[in-house]
């Protein structure tokens, strides 16, 4: 019965980690159709921002959850302005584009830091669960993805903000001609989409230890999530993250982990064949 | 000129006469060349780097106590990136083009097994530096560094009397964790213990959730891991931070060779059990010079570890052996590094045993305490039992292999 229970968090765990990994990708690629290979570094880099925060004595979780996001959306709006809005509608421009820039700030972090691996401590002692011990801060990383989900959806479904986003990425004439800029709604946009995937990198940074390389181990898991979950920015990545992460961990109890992975990216080469428009090109059509 | 088929293989052709001409001519004058291979960048550069400095250090030394044979050494040292296909392309370079008299180099087992049989067919005395799941076989090849039968029997039996007799292992899953899963296996079995489970994982997992879990429902008295590299620091975090550490008591093969103690807080790493020939805590006079002149010629001394300090021990082994022979000739320098050559290095004696080409080595039974690797017991000159069981040079001098324990 414990053991059930330790399980069913560890999938939820999974789910949380995936849909807070993919959020930022979902964002950017969901909503501006740009493939951001660099997604990966953006995650490690709000990391490393946590981890220097850290190291001078900020607070943890003021790290994590208010500066790793506003400096890592800070360099996404750099980017945005300096390199991808010359590529919007260049779809393998932008692929090369950014996966040269994922290659310049994996050097830029490697000089900075050094290669060696490098972590911050965990927060959150762990608890008991009947006969076993669990990681307290894994029910953080699960709560932090709900806030992070239920506030997306907040944001894009029912503010002005929200509306007018989508609408600019709809139809980017119409919204001009009422009077927004298309061009500010990218951009925004962008610096959004790398400020969500600062957050994920420092909230998660405590459990995976930090390598200027680790960023690799991101972009693949979250392009499979946002690419199979679909048009639909939120219903997408949830309900694609559900899937996988529920798979993943399943096969990982009853097997290793490597043949978590392989299960994982097995049911993704199967969906994407079922349904190449992804999930939510065919159920929950009119979601967000 | 431009390749047409014709002058192409004309030029093949005299390529390959080059390349299969009898012996490789070395000088007789000028430095007497020393090459290494060491991942300087990349990934293992946590490895390599401090590798890298120790060859400089140790070459420098040399030279400045007046060379060997009335020469200077010149070493020549590539950058492999930690990238395997660059070790195949410098080893080639070292022994063609550069015709190096001896290699010091290769950091993953791997790595060795792809550039020692460069060496052997290329004539050019090979020395492998680096702690290793034991067995290799081969009259060209020297190793210093520890083998199972030096550091996890020890830790077996440590681990075994202090803790329990169920033991539950996570290796690495390349050559080395899967050789040294075994010897592990082995060792708990001579004993009258029991594995609960082996666990192999690719050196990019860094999620160990469900091993963590697993692990609990198994139920063992005790944890080891042959666990290699960056991702898999990530184990020890979780294993800590869902307060598995106070309940299980946790040994290992490989932590503290890259440091890892100095990257995991104390109150993530304290209690780790492990076994090795070198600690920056050990109090001996020689350990103490060797961190002062290091510390004299590159600053921090914080990175030296236990492969660097190997590697450095090897090429002094070496200088040693140049010196008996009193020439660089490959029979003379085989009789004389086969007559039980020993150096006192900076971890103790290191002396090369004559029918494995392996050395005996001061091994500290060690406890990660507060960021050190504090000792708790020395055995002095511990032979490399495991490759001894199957690996004899004296009597098949033309055996080339790596033997594996059977379990």
């Amino acid at each position: 019965m414990d053991y059930a229970a330790v399980v069913f968090l560890e999938i939820v765990y999974m789910i949380a980690f995936l849909a807070l990994a993919s959020a930022g990708l979902a964002v950017v690629f969901g909503m501006m159709r740009v493939i951001n290979l660099a997604h990966g570094e953006f995650v490690m880099l709000g990391g490393y921002t946590t981890l220097a925060c850290v190291q001078v004595g900020i607070n943890v979780y003021v790290a994590m959850l208010v500066i790793a996001p506003i400096v890592v959306g800070l360099i996404g709006l750099v980017i945005e302005r300096l390199v991808i809005r010359h590529l919007y509608g260049r779809m393998i421009d932008t692929m090369l584009a950014t996966w040269g820039l994922s290659l310049l700030l994996v050097g830029i972090v490697t000089l900075i830091f050094g290669s060696s691996a490098v972590g911050v401590p965990t927060p959150i002692p762990g608890y008991t669960l009947g006969a076993y011990q669990m990681g307290g801060y894994n029910l953080f990383i699960i709560a932090l993805a709900a806030v992070v989900m239920v506030g997306m959806w907040v944001v894009l479904r029912h503010t002005r903000l929200g509306l007018i986003a989508r609408g600019a990425m709809q139809n980017p004439e119409v919204a001009s001609a009422l009077g927004y800029d298309p061009k500010k709604v990218y951009m925004a946009t962008f610096a959004i989409g790398a400020a969500l995937a600062g957050l994920a990198g420092g909230a998660l940074a405590p459990l995976t230890g930090l390598l200027p390389s680790s960023g690799g181990a991101y972009i693949a898991k979250t392009f499979i999530t946002v690419i199979t979950g679909g048009a639909a920015v939120l219903s997408g990545t949830l309900s694609s993250a559900v899937m996988f992460g529920a798979v993943n961990q399943i096969v990982s109890f009853a097997s290793t982990p490597v043949i978590g992975e392989i299960a994982m990216l097995a049911l993704a080469i199967l969906l994407l064949r079922l349904m190449p428009q992804g999930i939510t090109g065919r159920f929950f059509r009119n979601s967000t | 000129m431009a390749i047409s088929r014709r002058n192409f293989i004309a030029a093949s052709g005299s390529a390959g006469l080059i390349a299969g001409a009898p012996s490789i001519v070395r000088s007789q004058s000028g430095p007497i060349k020393l090459g290494s291979v060491l991942d300087n960048s990349g990934n293992l550069d946590i490895y390599g780097k401090p590798m890298v400095m120790a060859t400089t250090l140790a070459v420098e030394e040399i030279n400045a106590a007046g060379g060997l044979l009335g020469r200077k050494v010149q070493a020549i040292q590539y950058d492999t990136q930690s990238d395997i296909a660059l070790y195949t392309k410098f080893a080639q370079q070292l022994v063609r083009d550069d015709k190096v008299d001896v290699v010091h180099g290769g950091i993953t087992s791997a790595s060795r097994e792809a550039i020692r049989q460069t060496f052997k067919r290329g004539n050019t005395m090979y020395f492998y530096n680096v702690l290793y799941e034991g067995g290799v076989c081969d009259r060209n090849t020297f190793v210093t560094g520890t083998t199972p039968g030096q550091v996890v029997e020890p830790i077996v039996d440590h681990a075994m009397k202090k803790w329990g007799k169920k033991v539950y292992i996570l290796a690495a899953d390349y050559n080395y964790g899967q050789i040294t899963a075994k010897w592990l296996q082995h060792y708990v079995k001579l004993r009258g213990g029991s594995v609960a489970d082996t666990g192999f994982f690719p050196l990019d997992v860094s999620d160990f959730g469900s091993t963590i879990a697993k692990i609990q429902q198994a139920g063992p008295n005790w944890v080891v891991s042959a666990l290699v590299g960056g991702a898999h620091m990530s184990f020890y975090r979780q294993w800590a931070s869902s307060g598995m550490n106070k309940k299980i008591p946790l040994a290992s093969t490989t932590f503290g060779v890259g440091n890892e103690h100095l990257a995991l807080s104390a109150a993530e790493g304290d209690g780790i059990l492990i076994a090795g020939n070198y600690s920056q805590e050990a109090q001996s006079a020689s350990s103490k010079d060797f961190l002062a002149r290091w510390g004299k010629r590159f600053g921090d001394t914080k990175i030296v570890h236990e492969i660097a300090v190997s590697q450095y021990q090897g090429i002094m082994l070496w200088a040693e052996g140049v010196k008996k022979s009193g020439s660089l000739g490959r029979d003379a320098m085989l009789k004389a590094l086969e007559s039980g050559v020993a150096i006192d290095g900076p971890t103790g004696r290191v002396a090369m045993d004559p029918k494995t080409h392996h050395a005996s080595l001061d091994i500290h039974l060690m406890e990660v305490k507060g960021q050190k690797l504090t000792i708790l017991e020395t055995s002095k000159q511990r032979p490399p039992s495991d490759t001894a069981q199957s690996c004899d040079l004296v009597k098949n001098p033309a055996e080339n292999k790596q033997f594996e324990v059977k379990v």
